[in-house]
């Protein structure tokens, strides 16, 4: 106890002498890891929430950059919003460890992890990655599935409520025009994809399967041997011949993923490449959550309905 | 959830049944999985996951009536479960919502309990024209004979030792020239997390925060070797030592830290302090010397800023000083400063973080008082009183030009000015590397890389090294 008494002896002489930190803003200053979490943030705080994106749209958020500058926007934060089941897990520690923030810390109601809450799927019955590189918590891809996006953005509410409780109403105003709106554009996506129930398709990386299995799509490869290892011009030769034989034409890739192996793929199969992002921002006229889900949905739905 | 009783009894019935057969029959195992999976999709549709194919049993008949009657149940079961899921697909239609499932809490798992654990090996294997590998190659951590070398084998471990504070160690085998197993606890630190005034303290053994290259650990370096002016500097193991360094994020709109560490002076990584080693650096024999005064402890210190040129380049810049006593004799002092400089540019469409460009250049200088000595070399001579100052400076750019490849080159010089002594550490020496580095997965990578070496008075040398390095454990968090 002496030590900590004389550290914060300490502290508080520099703090006298360096004057206190900036007050925090009147709106929550919130740091949101990837865009899409920044744009389910933004739905639920309106124009209470100051939000920020670490990761930009168009790069693999397996591989970001712990660049200073988001050192600087943690220490700052009133809430830091994070996918969770490792998906930051090479980046976001060192960040954390030096952004001397309590109130992002683990367990503080300025630390949302999105995937508490969330029934994840490929949760490896052993660690081994001779596997690949797979998350011991499941497959992190999960923000695809309007359902869990459903649990994610009650659980921000419920945050941003605790945290700023004057506007605890909006924040629940929000919410549920959120949900209402969810409702209706989930029936219409239902709808759209419907027809195309146990339609095969492939994957660059598994990171649609959250997706396949809400509107049941059925991915018969991915280009990726295992997650995160380069495809071999033997899986490749197999991605084909499954292609061929179960009539999948249609190949799904993300911006940072390498298109000219789906074009490779796609020349011999007959099939189409997909340019879809998860995350808003990287195609063009997606910059909300909806707008996004419909961009995936609509091309998907007319890829399958093309290659019938 | 009355809907599922009967399914999830019958299910777990029949897995019993299943697990006692599996004793008996080979085909007990196949039934043993279907199980498994049987009640995992009772699981996803109690989540409120009904797509997905129709479940389907196909196992053939054994001609075994336990098994047979076995198999025919799972079918049975199969078949209801199917419908169950189609009817609660019919059902989320009807309504056109969304089902509402219950969260459910998922608990965190890291590589341990309560803790992080990871293990890094690197082993070399190369050939040089020179024949004093151990003087040619200087860094503890570098290949050390034409052949094999295995220079660092690291066991890390960190984890958060309560809600003030996290913990790091890492504890480094090795084995030198003649195979022999050293041990290093190369660091072992506490760092708080949540002082005031975006203060942070770190305590224990660790690399002091001088510049950027000597606070990483070897299986961070992007070349086989240590920079010849970290090595004449801070010598083989780097600058490290047991004391405590507060840091300090002024209120700015962009990064800027401030760090000041006060450590003990004494031992072979505070090369350049007081250090029997340090004998290589004057010529003289080395001074015993206590610690008396605060002024006898290690001064390093820090500034560091970078801002975002674009958003896509980033730079990083600082300046390191560092001060204490050194063993040359009672009183002398040595003065050690930096400026370092890190660009990167990333793809804005970064695929496992490639394609990039960085440059990482650093330039040190010392200034270090001899007192008047005892040659080592020839206890009847005398050194004079002197001040001897030395530099040196390396730049290295690489080039991850595809995903998993990197093309790196590295420039360095070093000298020092002249003294009453001749010492191999401080003539000049110019060394050329270009290197490619690939990386299979994120947990092991290959690199080749080829020294040109020309050392003053010893003339020109070429050297081939292969690195091979793998990581278990842990996933290693990369550092900007």
């Amino acid at each position: 106890m002496g030590i900590m008494q004389a550290i914060q002896v300490a502290a508080a002489t520099l703090i006298a002498i360096s004057g206190r930190p900036a007050p925090i803003a009147h709106k929550l200053n919130v740091v949101a890891t990837t865009p899409d979490l920044a744009a389910l943030a933004r739905e639920i705080g309106g124009d209470r929430v100051e939000v920020t994106a670490l990761a930009k749209p168009t790069e693999d958020p397996h591989f970001v950059d712990p660049k200073p500058s988001y050192l600087i926007a943690l220490n700052r934060a009133d809430v830091l919003i994070e996918g969770g089941a490792e998906l930051e897990l090479g980046w976001l520690p060192p960040l954390l460890d030096n952004a001397r923030n309590s109130r992002i810390a683990s367990g503080s109601p300025g630390r949302i992890v999105a995937s508490q809450g969330i029934t994840m799927l490929e949760i490896p019955a052993t660690f081994d990655r001779a596997n690949g590189d797979v998350h011991s918590m499941g497959n992190p891809h999960f923000l695809i599935d309007p359902v869990d996006v459903r649990i994610i953005v009650a659980q921000i509410a419920t945050h941003f409520a605790q945290l700023d409780p004057a506007s605890a109403a909006v924040f629940r105003a929000n919410l549920d025009q959120f949900d209402r709106t969810l409702d209706t554009k989930y029936a219409g996506w239902r709808a759209q994809l419907a027809p195309y129930r146990g339609a095969k398709i492939v994957t660059y990386h598994k990171d649609f399967v959250y997706l396949a299995e809400r509107f049941g799509l059925d991915i018969v490869e991915t280009l990726e041997p295992k997650p995160g290892i380069a495809p071999s011009p033997a899986h490749l030769a197999q991605v084909i011949s499954t292609m061929r034989a179960q009539h999948a034409r249609v190949i799904i890739v993300q911006p940072y993923q390498n298109r000219r192996t789906a074009e490779t793929v796609a020349r011999q199969t007959d099939g189409l490449v997909l340019d879809i992002s998860q995350q808003p921002g990287a195609i063009p006229n997606t910059t909300s959550y909806f707008d996004l889900m419909d961009h995936v949905v609509t091309t998907i739905a007319s890829a399958l309905e093309q290659t019938k | 959830m009355n809907l599922f009783h009967r399914p999830a009894t019958l299910v777990v019935a029949l897995l019993l049944w299943g697990s006692a057969l599996a004793a008996q029959t080979p085909a007990a195992d196949s039934l043993h999985s279907v199980f498994l999976r049987l009640t995992a999709r009772l699981d996803s549709i109690e989540a409120g996951h009904c797509g997905g194919p129709p479940f389907e049993v196909s196992l053939t008949p054994t001609r075994e009536v336990h098994t047979d009657s076995l198999i025919l149940a799972a079918r049975t079961l199969a078949d209801r479960i199917n419908r169950m899921a189609l009817a609660r697909c019919a059902q989320a239609n009807d309504r056109a919502e969304l089902p509402m499932p219950a969260p459910h809490p998922v608990a965190a798992r890291a590589g341990g309990a309560y803790m992080n654990m990871g293990f890094d090996g690197l082993t070399d294997f190369g050939w040089s024209t020179a024949s004093d590998i151990g003087a040619l190659q200087r860094g503890d951590h570098d290949p050390a004979v034409r052949g094999f070398t295995a220079p660092n084998s690291e066991i890390s471990l960190d984890g958060a030792v309560d809600p003030y504070l996290k913990g790091f160690t890492n504890i480094v085998f090795k084995l030198d020239a003649s195979g022999g197993t050293g041990v290093e606890l190369e660091e072992m630190f506490f760092l708080t997390t949540s002082l005031p005034a975006n203060l942070q303290v770190k305590a224990g053994q660790f690399y002091a925060e001088f510049g950027r290259q000597n606070s990483q650990h070897p299986h961070a370096w992007s070349f086989v070797d240590q920079p010849l002016v970290l090595n004449r500097m801070f010598g083989p193991d780097g600058f490290r030592s047991q004391g405590v360094r507060v840091s300090w994020l002024p209120p700015l709109p962009w990064y800027t830290e401030a760090m000041v560490s006060v450590m003990n002076s004494a031992g072979g990584t505070a090369f350049s302090f007081r250090s029997d080693e340090s004998s290589e650096i004057h010529g003289g024999r080395p001074a015993t010397r206590a610690v008396e005064r605060p002024k006898d402890l290690l001064i390093a210190s820090r500034f560091a800023s970078s801002v975002d040129l674009t958003p896509t380049q980033t730079l990083l810049f600082g300046a390191s000083a560092a001060f204490g006593p050194n063993s040359s004799g009672a009183d002398a002092r040595t003065r050690i400063f930096g400026a370092d400089l890190y660009w990167k540019w990333k793809s804005v469409r970064a695929a496992q973080g490639f394609p990039f460009v960085s440059l990482q250049s650093e330039a040190l200088v010392r200034g270090y008082d001899a007192a008047q000595r005892v040659s080592i070399a020839d206890s009847a001579v005398t050194l004079p009183l002197e001040r001897l100052t030395d530099w040196g400076v390396y730049s290295q750019l690489l080039w991850g030009a595809k995903p998993r490849w990197i093309l790196g080159v590295r420039g360095e010089v070093a000298d020092g000015d002249s003294a009453a002594f001749t010492a191999a550490l401080r003539t000049r020496r110019y060394r050329v590397s270009p290197n490619v580095t690939w990386y299979p997965s994120e947990y092991s990578k290959v690199r080749w890389q080829y020294n040109f070496d020309d050392r003053k008075d010893l003339g020109t040398d070429h050297s081939l090294w292969m690195q091979v390095e793998f990581m278990l454990g842990a996933h290693a968090a990369h550092k900007f």
